[in-house]
């Protein structure tokens, strides 16, 4: 076990949540402890903060701030965006418009509004996971009550035509959710101007703490309640409000949105680097989702002839914190539904890697990466009975 | 998740290779699947005298080929077919429910060995049924054609 590096690759499945985010927080654990609905002094000096963070999170998303509402994640606001607009809707229609490559959050509350008596269309997307405003268009029908399509994808990163998609679906009033969980704080959004109803996103995607999201409702978008109890959140989702997850949600969002340019600036160069890297290095590789509609730090290959989950234990025991669309990774036994979806088959999907940039990395990371990766890659084929060496070749798949 | 054995045999797996003029090959499970284990006996005088393998799986696909094939080596090949899927996970100290097939496979990839080398051999080719403890349902991958109890 090579202990002196630590190369943290996995941003898209958490970040970690930045000094002054919990500094902000922590007087909420102790001297500032009240609960937000109490009319004591404590009650309103939590109000106060969350009222702040509330109002971040707006003027982050262009929203207004009685138009957000905070959860207990990304997974909570998918689920009771799609659920909660379905069920307000039944008497327009019983019709849902989504994608194939959706967060299983999504998919699986569809899934589950399957079973209940409504219809839903699961969109395809290109080799680049791109869906087409043609398909989004054709799909529509008179009972179509709901449109959500995912801003970027978590595995590849791909970002969707989130604006064009918008404007038809105000233009044929259907309520649009879009799943922005990998997309704040990482790309510039306005829900206002690219006609967005209702969005989701989840603090410890953007250096917050884990548990707490927040879903935009624009103000007239009928939606039924999903948690059931008290008169927190303006009578739409009970339960005594996470005041620390909620300041460091808002000041996460703050920090992320302040300087975003800039940021995604210098992750998009790491990145850029480290697949030029990659593809340059490493024979028999594709570069999974779309060469520029994608996150600035993610990066995803398949490498033909070997598995994922072997790679990245390879990758862990020289510091590489990577993940993988590999069923093997998963447990679930079949490889990752997106990687399926843009049209790979079934043992490429196996060797999938990505590899999800963020604040913490640095040109030697990347340098490292590009020196380990490929030893690694070469090592594995030389074990799998796949791979039929072709001499001097260098053909990318 | 894996335990030190695993994780051994993982990262310094033993036997990796081929065997040019092998007595016997076997090749077992599906790239759809996510694992093929291929075994390279070479067999002399009824001893195995040397085993390879080469594997495209997961981490638990490699150690489980990797132990196989130690235990295997020197033996008879009365004896190797005697090797079953549940000795090789004892002897891996366990592995997690999911990857229970990746010891499936080494047992199976063993006797496909071992039956290709008794038809070279022109010889009566003994049962060869796959012997070990068949996964459970938790440990059981939907994609093969192995029915699962
Ligand atoms: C696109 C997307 N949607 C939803 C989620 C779920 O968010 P959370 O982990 O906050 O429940 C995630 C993160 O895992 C995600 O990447
Ligand atoms: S090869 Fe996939 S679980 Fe072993």
């Amino acid at each position: 076990m090579d202990s002196r590096k630590a190369v943290y690759m996995d941003h898209a499945a958490t970040t970690y949540t930045k000094k002054e985010v919990l500094e902000e927080m922590l007087p909420f654990f102790t001297e500032s402890f009240g609960n937000p609905s109490s009319i004591h002094k404590f009650g309103r000096d939590a109000r106060k903060y969350v009222d702040t963070a509330r109002e971040r999170v707006a003027k982050a998303l262009g929203a207004n701030p009685e138009e957000i509402y905070f959860t207990a994640g990304g997974t909570e606001a998918d689920n009771w965006a799609v659920k909660g607009a379905a069920y307000a809707n039944r008497s327009k229609g019983n019709h849902i418009i989504t994608t194939k490559i959706e967060h299983h959050a999504l998919i699986h509350a569809c899934e589950y509004l399957e079973k209940e008596g409504f219809q839903v269309t699961y969109l395809p997307v290109d080799e680049y996971g791109l869906v087409s405003i043609e398909d989004v268009k054709n799909a529509i029908t008179d009972k179509t009550i709901l449109i959500s399509i995912m801003y970027a994808n978590n595995e590849i990163g791909t970002i969707q035509p989130i604006s064009e998609i918008g404007k038809l679906a105000r233009e044929k009033g259907i309520c649009f959710h879009t799943d922005a969980v990998q997309a704040v704080g990482s790309v510039k959004i306005d829900v206002k101007e690219q006609n967005i109803d209702m969005l989701s996103l989840s603090a410890h995607k953007f250096y917050g703490p884990k548990g707490i999201g927040a879903l935009f409702v624009k103000k007239g978008v009928k939606l039924i309640n999903f948690v059931h109890g008290g008169a927190q959140e303006r009578g739409r989702r009970a339960g005594t409000e996470n005041t620390p997850g909620i300041i460091g949600l808002g000041k996460a969002i703050e920090l992320a949105t302040d300087n975003l340019e800039e940021q995604s600036k210098r992750i998009m160069d790491l990145r850029d680097k480290l697949i030029k890297g990659v593809m340059d290095k490493i024979p028999y590789t594709r570069l999974n989702g779309h060469p520029v509609k994608r996150l600035p730090g993610n990066a995803n290959f398949s490498f033909q002839y070997i598995e994922g989950e072997a790679l990245l234990l390879n990758l862990d025991m020289k510091g590489i914190a990577g993940s993988s669309g590999s069923a093997c990774t998963s447990g679930s036994l079949d490889p990752s539904h997106v990687l399926l979806a843009i049209g790979l088959p079934h043992e490429i999907a196996h060797g999938s890697l990505r590899l999800s940039l963020g604040t913490v990395n640095t040109e030697e990371d990347i340098d490292y990466v590009l020196e380990v990766l490929p030893e690694i890659v070469e090592k594995l084929r030389q074990m799998s009975p796949l791979y039929e060496k072709i001499k001097g070749g260098n053909t990318n798949v | 998740m894996y335990s030190e054995k695993v994780m051994d045999h993982f990262s310094n797996p033993k036997n990796v290779g081929e065997i040019a003029d092998a007595s016997g090959v076997g090749e077992v499970g599906n790239a759809k699947c996510g694992d093929i284990m291929k075994i390279y006996l070479k067999i002399e005088d009824n001893i195995i005298k040397d085993v390879k393998f080469k594997t495209f799986g997961c981490g638990a696909a490699i150690a489980t080929s990797s132990i196989a094939t130690e235990m295997i080596k020197g033996k008879s090949v009365e004896e190797a077919l005697e090797l079953t899927n549940k000795a090789v996970v004892d002897a891996l100290d366990g592995l997690p429910p999911a990857k229970i097939h990746c010891s499936v496979l080494a047992e199976e990839a063993v006797k496909a060995a071992i039956e290709d080398y008794m038809k070279k051999q022109g010889k009566e080719v003994e049962s060869t049924e796959f012997i070990g403890v068949e996964p459970n349902e938790e440990e059981c991958c939907s994609k093969c054609e192995r029915k699962c109890h």
